[in-house]
């Protein structure tokens, strides 16, 4: 049997998870590979959003704020566990993302993207001058999943940064799984169509509008699902989750990687989580190296590191 | 009865007429040309009839119904398609995908039985990439189906294009150019394609430079210049109107006289 490249890309993912903790020089890194796995279920968000669609988006941060505030509120206020509290932030997020990215996705390009921009800063503002409920700009903390005393109950016992990196792991694998089957099926076909001529998928009977709408709202759940896991993992949350700055961040991690695949925005992720750890030998230069290597990365792989290296080796292999 | 009825068409750009009071009317199976100098408005024509421009005033009909101002993927959901004649291709799609694409309202469903792979999806696009390659087999694309489509040439997207449009099984097609930088070999599938999808009964709205193919498979000519239509009819009829020869004469003149002038 000829396995598909969505085989491949969940294959690669899930050996990644198993593998990479072997490689490990302190348990700080469950730390960081959770922290990759959460970016990186955004970026696949982003990934379908800006990559399927076509549609930029600089202020999804808004979305993850909205996902990580419904952790820290909905169970002091409407008395729910954490964990139905972010299903409610992921539905809560799909409401906003309708409504926002209705009068917005009519905009084109930069356009869109300031728009965009101004719904994150909107939401940034909120949290952080909303003292009274939000806790303001020195945060709020947040109730424990309590997952990992079940598991612990069922015999299976993990230190919290083991549960960590496994959950978001496996969210993460999860999310990239659904958004592999839509990059193949009608409504990604429909997206990519709409991304290489909006005139000619109109004319084919493509709905713009409403496909647009559609790509908007499941990477604003993406967004909130990763902000949530934020929130639940540090068990605190400051009103930064939504800071123009993640939002950024999001569609830089996509781009570094390759914005049209799945497995290129995981792999941006792993790039712009890891590098600033690892660049620390640097010192106060770290951020200098950062942009140099994004501006290296954008000039000699416009399409992103893993699309360019997959072309690569794909040419030569015929 | 007419499939199509356009009735007094009409658009300026900042004050100039790019189409004025254009009226014809197409049946099904009928292969009805627009013609006429470049800059005389015929893409511009076809803009209007497949609702990407709004029309100044008139009206088009479609089969009895008023159309006019209906947004482009409805009319494709009454049957109404159309190729480009500035190629309008999903560049980063493979060719198969291209041709899939046309099939977007036989294979659209809800977006989460799409996200879930349920079987309903698979069914729907299974179906539709079938289709898809008759297609390309139809326009003699079947080998190039795995390829990007940026990397065809500019005679093969336009026969991709063609495979697009009839994708959508459309009652009226609209092409604009469809030869267009086509080899004498492939205008002449092109010429014999067009001939065929009329005698399914689609009716065809034809554009074409290609004097020798227009009139091998009209059955009816419209003339527009500047804008205006200056004369319709059988083919034999309308090359023999002193208008017509004189807007092409003239035209030609106004060439040979820039060349001279540069
Ligand atoms: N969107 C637009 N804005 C302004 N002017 C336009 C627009 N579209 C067309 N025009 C003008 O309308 C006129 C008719 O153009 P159109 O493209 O319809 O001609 P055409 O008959 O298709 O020519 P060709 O044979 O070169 O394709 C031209 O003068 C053109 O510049
Ligand atoms: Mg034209």
């Amino acid at each position: 049997m000829r396995i598909s490249s969505k085989q491949i890309t969940l294959l690669v993912l899930l050996a990644l998870i198993a593998v990479a903790p072997f490689f490990f020089p302190s348990s700080f890194y469950y730390r960081v590979g959770a922290l990759v796995f959460i970016n990186g279920l955004a970026v696949v968000g982003i990934v379908i959003l800006t990559g399927y669609a076509g549609q930029i988006s600089l202020g999804h941060a808004g979305f993850a704020g909205i996902g990580a505030y419904a952790c820290a509120l909905a169970p002091a206020h409407l008395g729910i566990h954490v964990g139905l509290a972010a299903i409610l932030g992921a539905l809560i997020s799909a409401v906003i993302a309708y409504l926002v990215g209705r009068p917005i996705l009519r905009l084109h390009g930069y356009y869109l993207g300031v728009a965009s921009l101004g719904f994150g800063i909107l939401v940034a503002m909120v949290l952080s001058n909303e003292g009274q409920l939000t806790g303001g700009p020195d945060g709020i903390a947040v109730n424990d999943l309590g997952l990992r005393s079940v598991l612990n109950d069922m015999g299976l016992s993990l230190t919290n940064s083991e549960f960590w990196y496994a959950f978001s792991g496996l969210t993460l694998v999860v999310g990239a799984w659904l958004a592999l089957n839509l990059y193949n099926s009608p409504t990604g076909r429909a997206w990519r169509a709409l991304h290489g001529s909006e005139v000619a998928a109109r004319t084919v009977g493509v709905d713009v509008a409403r496909l647009k709408l559609q790509a908007f709202v499941i990477s604003a759940v993406y967004a909130s699902i990763a902000g949530s896991l934020l929130a639940l993992q540090n068990r605190f949350i400051t009103p930064e989750v939504a800071g123009f700055m993640h939002s950024i961040e999001m569609v830089t991690m996509a781009v570094l990687g390759g914005v049209g695949s799945v497995l290129g925005a995981i792999f941006g992720a792993i790039i712009l989580t890891v590098l600033p750890q690892a660049l620390t030998v640097f010192a106060e230069h770290e951020m200098m190296v950062l942009g140099l290597v994004m501006m290296l990365v954008m000039i000699f792989m416009r399409e992103g590191v893993v699309p360019t290296l997959l072309r690569f080796f794909r040419g030569r292999g015929e | 009865m007419s499939l199509l009825s356009i009735e007094g068409l009409s658009i300026e750009f900042g004050g100039v007429r790019a189409v004025h009071d254009v009226s014809f009317n197409l049946k099904a199976g009928e292969i009805v040309s627009v013609i006429g100098p470049n800059g005389a408005g015929k893409t511009t024509l076809f803009n209007m009839i497949s609702g990407i421009y709004l029309p100044g005033s008139g009206k088009v009909m479609l089969d009895g119904e008023d159309v006019t101002g209906v947004a482009p993927h409805l009319l494709a959901r009454r049957g109404l398609s159309r190729t480009f004649q500035n190629l309008q291709i999903f560049q980063q799609m493979t060719v198969l995908e291209n041709a899939i694409a046309g099939y977007h309202l036989k294979e659209g469903g809800h977006v989460l039985a799409d996200m879930l792979n349920l079987p309903s999806s698979r069914k729907r696009a299974k179906a539709a990439t079938e289709g898809a390659h008759a297609l390309l087999e139809r326009v003699g694309l079947s080998r190039a189906a795995e390829q990007e489509a940026g990397n065809l040439s500019y005679g093969a997207l336009k026969r991709l294009e063609i495979a697009r449009a009839l994708a959508l099984s459309p009652r009226v097609l609209l092409l604009d150019e469809p030869a267009a930088g086509c080899n004498a070999v492939e205008t002449e599938e092109i010429d014999n394609l067009i001939a065929e999808v009329a005698r399914e009964g689609v009716a065809i709205l034809l554009v074409e430079h290609d004097m020798k193919l227009v009139m091998r498979i009209s059955n009816h000519l419209v003339v527009l210049d500047h804008g205006e239509k200056i004369a319709e009819g059988d083919p034999a009829t309308v090359s023999q109107n002193p208008d017509v020869i004189a807007a092409y004469l003239g035209t030609q003149a106004e060439e040979e006289a820039s060349h001279a002038h540069s």
